[in-house]
């Protein structure tokens, strides 16, 4: 019994060491940025990996979770006669929580354990030390970039992820199940403000911050062995579903 | 110098593409309208209750939509709700005698305010007061002002006459 108290103190106490390590490199970052958008071009290149190449997976699952939330809010809209509402119930649910939650977490894995394995693997194979040894800050010239290239991308892939399900819902109501196509839109426009909006970007840049933030943190400090490479990508995709959900719900709450 | 353009390009396109989302979030998804000339003029109307009328509710006549509830306020003074409607430049020949309802759009649907002409000569200009104006109809008053009814007029009523119809 002492034993198992003894774990978790350490368990505890570990937990809260990654906390605050991770927002101790955070705010590196943040202190680092000023100076890094002063050259631009990593960072483009970083906005092309993270954002344009997660495009077409992004788009593919926003058309879906678009035609799914149709059909499931039909079937259930119909049980209490007001299908006419499907419009409105998908874009609020796509605009607070599943655009921002499912983009986050495509984002991790599509982007994430991309920008992880990536720093990971420079670590391992000395590139970090060697930058270190001509006296090029690593930090500034892998890390940041790709930091700040994942936070730019984010909020736009949420953006594309939500607009691409509005059009698949609307497939779906109004092609297949045949709502009146005017309905559908005024009775969107009439409940949804643009508050609802600002709900989803402002979710959508906080989970782009989480994400980039535990997937460069993860790289940058993997263990430089191909299994510690390994270890850091599988963790990144873990500790960002976790986060991303935790602080959904904090910011749900926040802004109800 | 080719693989950097077509990063460029693609970079490019993906951040309009990001934009273009968001635009048509904004514009087509909320009852935002966003006009470049914003010429408008503001009116205030005084209610003694209305209901669940919010900001951003439209100000409609003969059922278009000619401008928005931009603000609600409570005035201790009066006892009232003071609104403050925002009705396009483009609709500046509006009878400054027309009266403001606050409707509702459907059984269930959001309440809105109705203007209906009246017949004066001059028109509202931007700051006039809307005097004829109409409250919401609570669901609750109404019902009891019907059972109120009801009741008084029972005993009015031919009562031997009632009696047996209803038992029937």
């Amino acid at each position: 019994m002492p034993s198992l108290i003894r774990e978790l103190g350490v368990a505890a106490s570990n937990f809260f060491e990654r906390a605050g390590r991770i927002t101790r490199f955070g705010l590196q970052l943040v202190a680092l940025t000023p100076t890094s958008l002063l050259r631009v071009r990593p960072v483009i290149e970083q906005v092309y990996n993270t954002g344009a190449l997660s495009l077409v997976i992004i788009m593919t699952c926003g058309l879906f979770v678009g035609m799914v939330l149709g059909l499931q809010g039909y079937e259930m809209l119909n049980r209490v006669g007001s299908e006419e509402y499907l419009g409105t119930a998908a874009a609020l649910s796509l605009l607070k929580e599943l655009g921002p939650v499912v983009t986050a977490l495509l984002f991790a894995g599509r982007a994430g354990t991309a920008l992880a394995a990536e720093i990971g693997l420079m670590r391992a194979t000395d590139q970090i030390a060697a930058m270190e040894i001509m006296a090029v800050d690593p930090m500034r010239r892998v890390v940041v970039p790709r930091f700040l290239g994942g936070v730019i991308a984010m909020p736009l892939l949420t953006a594309t992820f939500i607009a691409i399900g509005m059009f698949g819902a609307q497939l779906i109501g109004v092609q297949f199940f045949g709502i009146d196509q005017g309905s559908f839109w005024s009775q969107i426009r009439g409940t949804v403000e643009l508050d609802d909006v600002a709900e989803g970007l402002i979710k959508g840049a906080a989970f782009g911050v989480a994400c980039s933030l535990i997937a460069v943190y993860e790289g940058y400090n993997a263990v430089p062995t191909a299994e510690g490479v390994g270890r850091a990508t599988t963790r990144t995709v873990v500790v960002s579903a976790v986060v991303t959900l935790v602080l959904d719900y904090l910011l749900t709450a926040l802004m109800l | 110098m080719r693989p950097s353009r077509t990063i460029d390009i693609s970079t490019g396109l993906f951040v309009l593409l990001g934009f273009a989302a968001i635009l048509f979030l904004v514009t087509q998804i909320t009852n935002r309208e966003f006009t470049l000339k914003s010429t408008s003029y503001r009116l205030r109307a005084d209610f003694e209750n209305i209901g669940g009328l919010k900001a951003g509710a439209p100000v409609s006549m003969a059922g278009v939509t000619i401008g928005r509830v931009e603000d609600i306020q409570y005035d201790q003074k009066l006892y009232k709700a003071v609104v403050t409607l925002r009705v396009d430049g483009r609709y500046d020949e509006i009878p400054n005698d027309s009266d403001a309802s606050i409707l509702t759009s459907g059984l269930l649907g959001g309440q809105y305010i109705g203007l209906s002409p009246g017949g004066s000569e001059e028109f509202f200009k931007d700051g006039d007061q809307v005097t004829f104006v109409q409250d919401a109809v609570v669901l609750e008053n109404l019902i009891s002002k019907y059972l109120f009814n009801t009741a008084t007029k029972q005993p009015d009523a031919p009562a031997p006459d009632a009696a047996p119809a209803t038992q029937e």
